[in-house]
């Protein structure tokens, strides 16, 4: 027998949860880039355990446009942090507070 | 118990994938060098393509691997060289008071309710609701047909808007990233000649743009 659905399910909990706690608490642009991408793959996770037990190859197909789209957010999100380090030496967030009220 | 309910091998390995994933999520947001979290983030990613295998994902771990592990991780190293190792001098002050311990309740709530959801449906249950594509999911060469069959039919509008997202998402990584050339400008990369390069451009520029500092 194979290994049932909701293993895989909360295991792309976890790896959410945990994406997510990184996001809320690093500091570093990069790592919080770095985090998104755990999120990503913890759908993209859900997103293959569905087709494979709906046998529907949707869920696949959604998981190759996630990951096109995740490649050109992590170009352009790059490229945002190295054009901000060139104005203020630091990929800290803490640090871009200019809409501060 | 387990033993007689599954197959070991699946068992096995679904827990060194787990294993994987879970080490390397931990990693990335543990570890104060970035370095060392994108090779956390690397050991995370192989974990996920493994799960792909083990649900006849085969085409889609291949991409995972060649993608995100190849190309992405690649792309964070680059720019982490780029811009200097910077570890964060102080990864263990709290800006904001009890971030973290709000941040982690927050996270658990979010996660034991999603399980909690799925404890509760039928998803896990093997029972299918929705209607489903009629025919098992192959593997191995039949899952790239599959794939591509799918890709090139059903989603097809999909997949050509993903061609103009990829051209927009080259330009504005180059607009963003490019560096405006002054005659003072040279190709030297010594940290003191760009800062005076950078505060000249910002001199030229004081009339559309607002400069601080």
């Amino acid at each position: 027998m194979t290994i049932p659905v909701s293993w895989f399910l909360v295991l792309a909990a976890v790896l959410f949860g945990v994406g997510a706690f990184g996001v809320l608490t690093r500091r570093s642009a990069l790592i919080m880039f770095m985090c998104i991408e755990l999120m990503l793959n913890a759908v993209n996770l859900t997103f293959v355990t569905f087709a494979r037990t709906m046998s529907d190859i949707g869920g696949q197909t959604t998981v190759f446009f996630i990951m096109v789209v995740a490649a050109a957010e992590v170009t352009v999100g790059l490229g945002i942090v190295v054009a901000v380090f060139r104005r203020r030496s630091s990929t800290s967030v803490d640090e871009l507070s200019e809409l501060q009220g | 118990m387990l033993a007689t309910t599954y197959a070991i091998p699946d068992v096995l390995v679904f827990v060194s994938a787990a294993v994987m994933i879970l080490v390397g999520a931990v990693g990335v947001i543990a570890m104060t060098n970035p370095v060392h979290s994108a090779l956390s983030l690397i050991l995370s990613l192989l974990g996920v393509a493994v799960a792909f295998l083990e649900q006849s994902a085969d085409f889609l771990a291949a991409v995972e691997i060649i993608v995100y592990a190849g190309a992405i991780v690649v792309l964070f190293l680059f720019v982490i060289m780029f811009l200097g190792v910077d570890k964060s001098k102080h990864p263990h002050v709290e800006p904001l008071v009890g971030q973290r311990w709000f941040a982690g309740l927050g996270v658990a709530i979010t996660v034991a309710g999603v399980i909690y959801l799925m404890a509760n449906s039928h998803w896990v249950s093997g029972v299918l609701s929705a209607s489903t594509g009629g025919t098992a999911l192959a593997t191995g060469a039949g899952n790239v047909t599959q794939l591509g069959d799918s890709v090139f039919t059903t989603y097809l509008l999909a997949f050509e808007a993903t061609a103009g997202l990829l051209i927009i998402a080259v330009v504005g990584a180059v607009l963003l990233a490019r560096r405006e050339r002054t005659a003072e400008v040279d190709d030297v990369d010594d940290d003191v000649e760009e800062t005076a390069a950078d505060a000249g451009r910002f001199d030229e520029d004081v009339a559309s743009q607002e400069v601080e500092s």
